[in-house]
């Protein structure tokens, strides 16, 4: 009896070894790859911006301490004083500007303030005539700053934009409309094509003499063609029209799954209890969709965040450095540049923003959840 | 009050049709025309309709122009290459993460649920740093240890194997699996590498179908990654092919528009037969993402 009971136990061990055994072997491969190209350069990204990395260079790289980071992230102050002539009196421009010293003054190589060496301006404010100063900003990397900016304004606007319109374009389509499979289809067609493909034909719609300025022509007479990507006003929203237009129709099909789950009873039960339309949409559709919307919240957000192939095709970051994003001044200084250690430097930025956002996003929506 | 509510609807849909679908409309149309009636046509009716000087013109000289087939096949060769070897490990994994009982599973799976949630663009300049490093065996005549992968389809391939969304996947659709099936099989004596391959894959389809799907085509539309990565036409995806048309830009026209032409009428042919499939697919990783 009692050698019978050890064998049933060693056979019991045998078989939990052999299952770790066999499930560590089927994790391996997925695992160790994850950890090579996944992990290895998450930890990169959190240490290469204390270096001096160059991508080709055969040196070994050097720890530079905060070099990187207090020039992406350093910004300082000033306050210019207009110039005076002989009299007293502040000089103007011919146009009525008022002249200001030169910023050169300050920021200088050998300038007498150390904390505002080599930074460049990024914007002035609170210009007081009178008193002739005006503040100015400077900063180690003003367009790290605008391109961090430009970001999440793309972010701020497309999410809730293309999360919302995904919404009622599914509510559209989940109607019974004769031909509601045709329009999905078609609403969704976009979100097949590559962005690079999108970005190069409404490049060509947004030329001056593109086909938006030849509809509004004919619309609004006297109307002034729009070079709409190369104007500092127009750019951004320009980018901004094409991305949700190439990506709605992915979040309706979201959404739909998520209308989709919610029982018709529920909705029977409500029509009962003398709900109308409206009623059924505040009170039955959009609570059963909370889960839904916390994922088409964080899809949205990590996507809009990581902006980069409608820039690089069509605008390059520009005019001025309105269309700049973080992801394509990384690769601006990682790649072109060969700066590993800065481009790290801005990842490292980047990273932290999105986990901040993403636990933010988190909190928030844990509420919702429950 | 009903009526008229239908034909708003009817209305809304039909004017989103429109606009959802006249710039592709425009880009096959522009794609038959020689550039000068192309820019003529810009603005009117015309510009959506197959007139004028109609030819395959621009077509013959996308191939004159750039080796679109190479280009292509690259392409293709890394995105069903990634998908086919991304299937088997993510499988796998997401099998031990389902079924199984062992040690360091909690670990791993804590890494994948935060990595599902990092972009991709995060990671890709310390990943150009890391590829530029690591050493890769290198075959002609003798073998060769190289250091560097860039210029190569393994740098294009090998970091999109291992996917936090195709475990996920994977391992959410085991564990809807009833259990009795994986114990009668244990009973019988069956190993776990058989239950796998035998029992849980043949059954995975729908799983199987949407990491496919969501593998192969992020796969033939990336950009980022490859301009990055790949200086040599012989290696060069589909999508950075684009280039020799775009750094010139404003010139050729009618070429760029077959070129687009030829990237995304397959994929809509495609998707326009499996919509269910495609359609599904998403639908799903709404559900349980």
């Amino acid at each position: 009896m009692a050698t019978r009971m050890s064998d049933a136990r060693r056979t019991l061990n045998q078989s939990v070894r052999i299952e770790r055994r066999s499930a560590t072997l089927l994790a391996a491969p997925a695992v160790l790859l994850l950890t090579v190209f996944t992990v290895v350069p998450i930890l990169f990204a959190l240490t290469l911006g204390f270096t001096n990395a160059q991508l080709l260079s055969p040196q070994a790289p050097q720890f530079v301490g905060l070099t990187n980071f207090s020039r992406l992230l350093g910004v300082g102050e000033v306050t210019l004083h207009a110039q005076r002539d002989p009299q007293g009196h502040i000089v103007t421009a011919p146009n009525g500007d008022v002249v200001y010293e030169r910023l050169n003054t300050y920021t200088s190589i050998n300038s007498k303030y150390p904390n505002l060496r080599g930074k460049e301006e990024w914007f002035r404010f609170g210009e007081n005539r009178q008193a002739g100063t005006v503040n100015v900003v400077v900063a180690g990397d003003p367009l790290f700053w605008q391109s961090l900016r430009n970001t999440l304004f793309f972010a701020l606007v497309v999410v809730p934009v293309q999360g919302g319109l995904g919404l009622l374009l599914a509510l559209l389509v989940n109607e019974r409309i004769r031909g509601r499979n045709f329009f999905r289809t078609i609403y969704f067609i976009p979100t097949l094509t590559s962005m690079v493909v999108i970005s190069m034909l409404w490049g060509f719609m947004y030329q001056p003499s593109g086909m938006f300025n030849k509809v509004l022509q004919h619309v609004i007479p006297g109307f002034q063609p729009i070079d709409w990507l190369n104007d500092t006003r127009t750019a951004m929203p320009a980018i901004i029209v094409l991305s949700i237009w190439q990506a709605v129709g992915y979040h309706m099909i979201i959404w739909l799954g998520g209308l989709q789950t919610i029982p018709g009873e529920i909705y029977e039960a409500a029509r009962v209890d003398g709900a109308n339309k409206w009623h059924e949409i505040r009170y039955v559709t959009l609570p059963g969709l909370r889960h839904t919307f916390v994922f088409v919240l964080i899809t949205i957000t990590i996507a809009a965040l990581g902006l980069f192939t409608q820039i690089n095709v069509l605008t390059q970051g520009g005019p001025l450095g309105t269309t700049s994003t973080l992801v394509y001044q990384s690769v601006l200084h990682g790649y072109q540049r060969q700066e590993i250690g800065y481009g790290s430097a801005i990842s490292f930025v980047f990273f932290f923003m999105v986990l901040g956002i993403a636990l933010f996003q988190r909190f928030i929506t844990r509420r919702i959840d429950q | 009050m009903k009526l008229l509510f239908g034909l708003l609807k009817y209305a809304a849909a039909i004017l989103l049709t429109i606009v959802f679908v006249f710039p592709l409309v425009f880009m096959v149309m522009a794609s038959l025309k020689p550039d000068y009636n192309l820019l003529q046509d810009v603005g009117s009716i015309r510009s959506f309709l197959p007139v004028g000087p109609i030819s395959l013109q621009n077509y013959q000289g996308v191939f004159d122009r750039v080796p679109f087939l190479r280009f292509l096949f690259n392409s293709l060769f890394v995105a069903t290459t990634t998908t086919v070897l991304g299937l088997l490990v993510n499988s796998m994994l997401g099998f031990a993460l389902a079924v199984m009982k062992w040690r360091g599973k909690n670990v791993v799976f804590a890494m994948i649920i935060s990595t599902l949630i990092l972009p991709f663009e995060v990671i890709a300049i310390p990943l150009l740093y890391l590829m530029a490093k690591l050493p890769w065996i290198s075959f002609d005549g003798g073998l060769h240890l190289t250091q560097g992968m860039f210029n190569s389809y393994q740098v294009q391939i090998l970091p999109f194997i291992a996917n936090a969304i195709g475990i996920f996947l994977f391992m959410q659709y085991f564990k809807t699996l009833p259990k009795e099936l994986e114990e009668s099989a244990r009973i019988d004596g069956a190993s776990w590498f058989r239950i796998y391959a035998r029992i849980a894959m043949p059954l995975a389809g729908p799983a199987i179908g949407t990491v496919s799907i969501l593998t192969f085509l992020p796969m033939m539309n990336s950009y980022l990654w490859p301009i990055m990565t790949i200086q040599d036409e012989s290696y060069r995806p589909v999508m950075v092919g684009l280039q020799y048309f775009y750094v010139n830009w404003g010139t050729a026209w009618g070429q760029i528009m077959a070129y687009l032409t030829l990237l995304t009428v397959p994929v809509v042919i495609l998707f326009l037969f499996m919509q269910r499939f495609f359609v599904g697919s998403i639908a799903a990783v709404g559900v349980k993402g």
